[in-house]
C-alpha cells in the first residue's frame, strides 16, 4: 500500500498556518515604501509584492500583496509580524534562522524569535513545499540588498 | 487509420485484443488488468497503491516498451546508417522500421515525411527555425489559440521577434472551446500559419482540427498541429486532418522520454533548409559548403536516439493493440464518470467542456478556499499524484482568471475507482481547510 513514511498532513497544515492564510497580517500597499520587491515562483505561480519602509537601518513598516498557496502566504504574513520595528540586521538573522528551520534544524524550530513561523517547521518534511515557505524571506533579502 | 495497416507488426497486440474479446465484463478491456502490463504499478514495487493521475505530463510505460529498448541495446546496438557490417545493418533496420511504424500510426503516406525529434517541443522549434524563417516575414501573422502550450507559443514568439511578424490568438468560450466564430475574421489578416493543439493538455478540450484546417487553407495559411495530447488519446490521421505539420512525443503515449516525431508534407520538407548541421544529414561535404542528405535524414544531424525510436514504435504497437475503439470507449467512460463525480464536490469549479464528446479525461479544477498546491500536497499524502500549477499554459490561466489549477489526467490504465479515490481525497482537502 501507500508509503506510510509520508509525513502527516497535520504537521503541515496547522491551525495557526491556516489562520494566517485566511486572515493575513499587514496585507496591502504601502504609500511611503522606501523599497518594493516583486518575487514569484515560476514553476507554481506563487507571488509576493513586498513593501518596506526602512529608515536608519530599521524596518519601520512592512506590508505585502500576494497570491499563492497557504504555505507561501502564511509564511509571508508571519514574516511581516516579525520584521516590523526590527533592525534590518535582526531581520537578516531571522531569515537565516528560518532557513535553518526549513533545512530541518531542530534548535531553530524552537527559537522563540521566530514566533508564529515556528508552526512552519513541519514544511521541512515536504521538500516540494520548502520553496513556498521561503518566498517571502527571499523577497526580504532582495529588498535589503536593493535598499543598500 | 491504423487498423487497416498491412504487415502484421502487431502480433503482441492481436493476442491482447483476443484476450480482451474473450473476457466478460463492462468494457472491451479492463484497465485494472491492463495495469499488470505497467511495471511501475507492480504491487511488490516502490509505488504499490499509487493512484497516478498525471499522465498528461508523462504516461507510464508498459513492459513491452521497456523490453524493446532493452532488447535493442542488448542485441542490436550499433550506430545507424554508417557501418557496413551486419550488426549495423540490423540496427539501421530496427531504426527505420520504427519510423515506418510511427508513419503508419499517424496516417502518413510517405515514411520519409517522418522526422525523429526529441519530442513535440523540438518538432515545433524545427518548423519555426526552418519553414518559419523562410516563409514568415515582416508584418505577417501567426495565429495561435488561448489553449496552446508554451512549447507552441514561445517558438513562435522567437520567430516573430526575429522576422518582425505578429502573433494573434483565437480566444476560447466559457467552457474552454475554441471560438471558431473568431477564426474567419482572424484569417482575413496576413496569416501565414495557424498553430494549435489537437487536444488541450490543460483543459482536455478536443479541438476541431479538420475544420480549422479547412478554413485556414482557404485563407492560404499553413497549419501546424501540436499532437502531444492527440496521439495518446485519439486516432491520428494527418491526411484526413489535412494539416501541414504534426508534432508528437513518445512519452505521452507510453514510450520513452527524449524521442518524438515531426510529420510534414514532403514538398514542405524538400523546400525547408536543414535544422542542425552535422553527421548523418549531409550528402557531400566540401571545406566551404555541403549538400544535404535525402529526406528525412536532412533533418537528423548526429547520432539519433535509436533506442528511443525503437521504444516509441513499441509504444505505438501497444496502443494499437488496445484498438482505438476500445481506448475511446474507456476514455468516454472515465470522462463521463469524472464529470459526474467531480461535478458533485462542493466548492469545486471544473474547467473545460461540459460535453463529454468534446474532451478527454483530463480534469482541471479549482477548489474554493484551497490553493492548487495545497490540494496536490493533501492528495499526495493519500498516494494520489496530480499536477498543480499553470500546466505550461500561462496565457490560458490568465484568461480563466486563476493563478493555477489542479489537474488530474488519465490514460488507459486508470479506473473509475481511482476517480473515487480522487474525490475522497478532495473531500479530505476540504475538511483540512474547512
Ligand atoms: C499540448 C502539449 N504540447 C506540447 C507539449 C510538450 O511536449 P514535450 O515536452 O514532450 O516536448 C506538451 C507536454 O508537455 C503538451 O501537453
Amino acid at each position: 500500500m501507500i508509503d506510510r513514511s509520508t509525513p502527516a498532513l497535520g504537521d503541515l497544515f496547522q491551525d495557526i498556518i491556516l489562520e494566517h492564510y485566511r486572515r493575513p497580517r499587514n496585507k496591502g500597499a504601502l504609500q511611503d515604501a522606501t523599497v518594493n520587491v516583486h518575487m514569484n515562483n515560476p514553476t507554481c505561480g506563487d507571488e509576493v509584492h513586498l513593501h518596506l519602509v526602512v529608515e536608519e537601518g530599521v524596518v519601520r513598516d512592512v506590508a505585502f500583496e500576494g497570491e499563492g498557496c497557504s504555505i507561501s502566504q502564511s509564511s509571508i504574513s508571519m514574516m511581516t509580524q516579525m520584521l516590523k520595528g526590527q533592525p534590518v540586521e535582526e531581520g537578516l538573522r531571522l531569515a537565516e534562522r528560518f532557513k535553518e528551520m526549513m533545512h530541518g534544524d531542530a534548535d531553530a524550530a524552537k527559537d522563540k524569535a521566530l514566533r508564529d513561523a515556528r508552526a512552519l517547521a513541519g514544511v521541512s518534511k515536504f521538500p516540494t513545499r520548502v520553496k513556498c515557505a521561503l518566498l517571502g524571506w527571499d523577497a526580504f533579502e532582495e529588498a535589503v540588498e536593493r535598499q543598500g | 487509420m491504423s487498423e487497416s495497416v498491412p504487415g502484421g507488426a502487431h502480433t503482441g497486440g492481436a493476442t491482447l485484443a483476443a484476450e480482451n474479446a474473450g473476457r466478460s465484463g463492462p468494457g472491451p478491456f479492463d484497465p485494472a488488468r491492463l495495469r499488470d502490463r505497467f511495471p511501475i504499478f507492480r504491487p511488490e514495487g516502490p509505488n504499490a497503491g499509487l493512484v497516478y493521475l498525471d499522465s498528461a505530463a508523462t504516461a507510464q510505460r508498459p513492459d513491452v516498451v521497456l523490453d524493446a529498448i532493452n532488447d535493442f541495446y542488448r542485441d542490436d546496438n550499433a550506430n545507424v546508417h554508417r557501418g557496413l557490417y551486419e550488426l549495423s545493418r540490423r540496427a539501421t533496420e530496427r531504426f527505420e522500421e520504427a519510423r515506418s511504424t510511427v508513419a503508419r500510426f499517424i496516417g502518413a503516406r510517405d515514411t520519409a515525411e517522418v522526422v525523429w525529434t526529441r519530442g513535440t517541443t523540438e518538432g515545433i522549434n524545427l518548423v519555426a527555425a526552418t519553414w518559419g524563417a523562410g516563409n514568415v516575414g515582416p508584418g505577417d501573422e501567426i495565429l495561435l489559440t488561448m489553449l496552446d502550450h508554451h512549447s507552441n507559443v514561445v517558438p513562435w514568439q522567437l520567430l516573430a521577434r526575429r522576422v518582425g511578424a505578429r502573433l494573434r490568438y483565437v480566444d476560447i468560450d466559457e467552457s474552454g472551446r475554441l471560438r471558431l466564430d473568431q477564426l474567419d475574421a482572424a484569417l482575413k489578416g496576413p496569416v501565414k500559419l495557424v498553430a494549435l493543439n489537437h487536444v488541450s493538455n490543460a483543459l482536455g478540450t478536443i479541438n476541431p482540427v479538420a475544420e480549422v484546417v479547412e478554413r485556414a487553407r482557404s485563407a492560404g495559411a499553413r497549419v501546424l498541429v501540436d499532437g502531444a495530447q492527440g496521439a495518446p488519446h485519439l486516432p491520428v490521421d494527418v491526411e484526413a486532418l489535412g494539416c501541414d505539420f504534426y508534432a508528437l512525443s513518445a512519452h505521452k503515449m507510453g514510450g520513452p522520454m527524449g524521442i518524438g516525431a515531426l510529420w510534414a508534407r514532403r514538398e514542405l520538407l524538400d523546400a525547408m533548409p536543414p535544422y542542425q548541421g552535422g553527421g548523418e544529414m549531409i550528402d557531400v561535404v566540401h571545406p566551404d559548403e555541403s549538400t544535404w542528405a535525402e529526406l528525412p535524414h536532412k533533418f537528423e544531424a548526429g547520432t539519433p536516439n535509436v533506442g528511443g525510436a525503437v521504444g516509441m514504435a513499441a509504444a505505438v504497437d501497444f496502443v494499437q493493440s488496445l484498438t482505438p475503439a476500445a481506448v475511446k470507449e474507456h476514455e468516454s467512460r472515465l470522462v463521463a464518470y469524472g464529470l459526474e463525480r467531480l461535478g458533485r464536490v462542493a466548492g469545486l469549479r471544473l474547467f473545460g467542456p461540459a460535453e463529454p464528446e468534446d474532451r478527454i479525461a483530463v480534469f482541471s479544477f479549482a477548489m474554493q478556499g484551497v490553493h492548487p498546491h495545497d490540494v496536490a500536497t493533501i492528495l499526495d499524502a493519500q498516494g494520489i499524484a496530480v499536477r498543480a500549477g499553470h500546466h505550461c499554459t500561462q496565457p490560458l490561466m490568465r484568461r480563466l482568471g486563476v493563478p493555477a489549477t489542479t489537474r488530474a489526467s488519465c490514460w488507459v490504465y486508470n479506473t473509475t475507482d481511482e476517480i473515487d479515490r480522487l474525490v475522497e481525497g478532495l473531500e479530505e482537502a476540504a475538511r483540512v481547510f474547512g
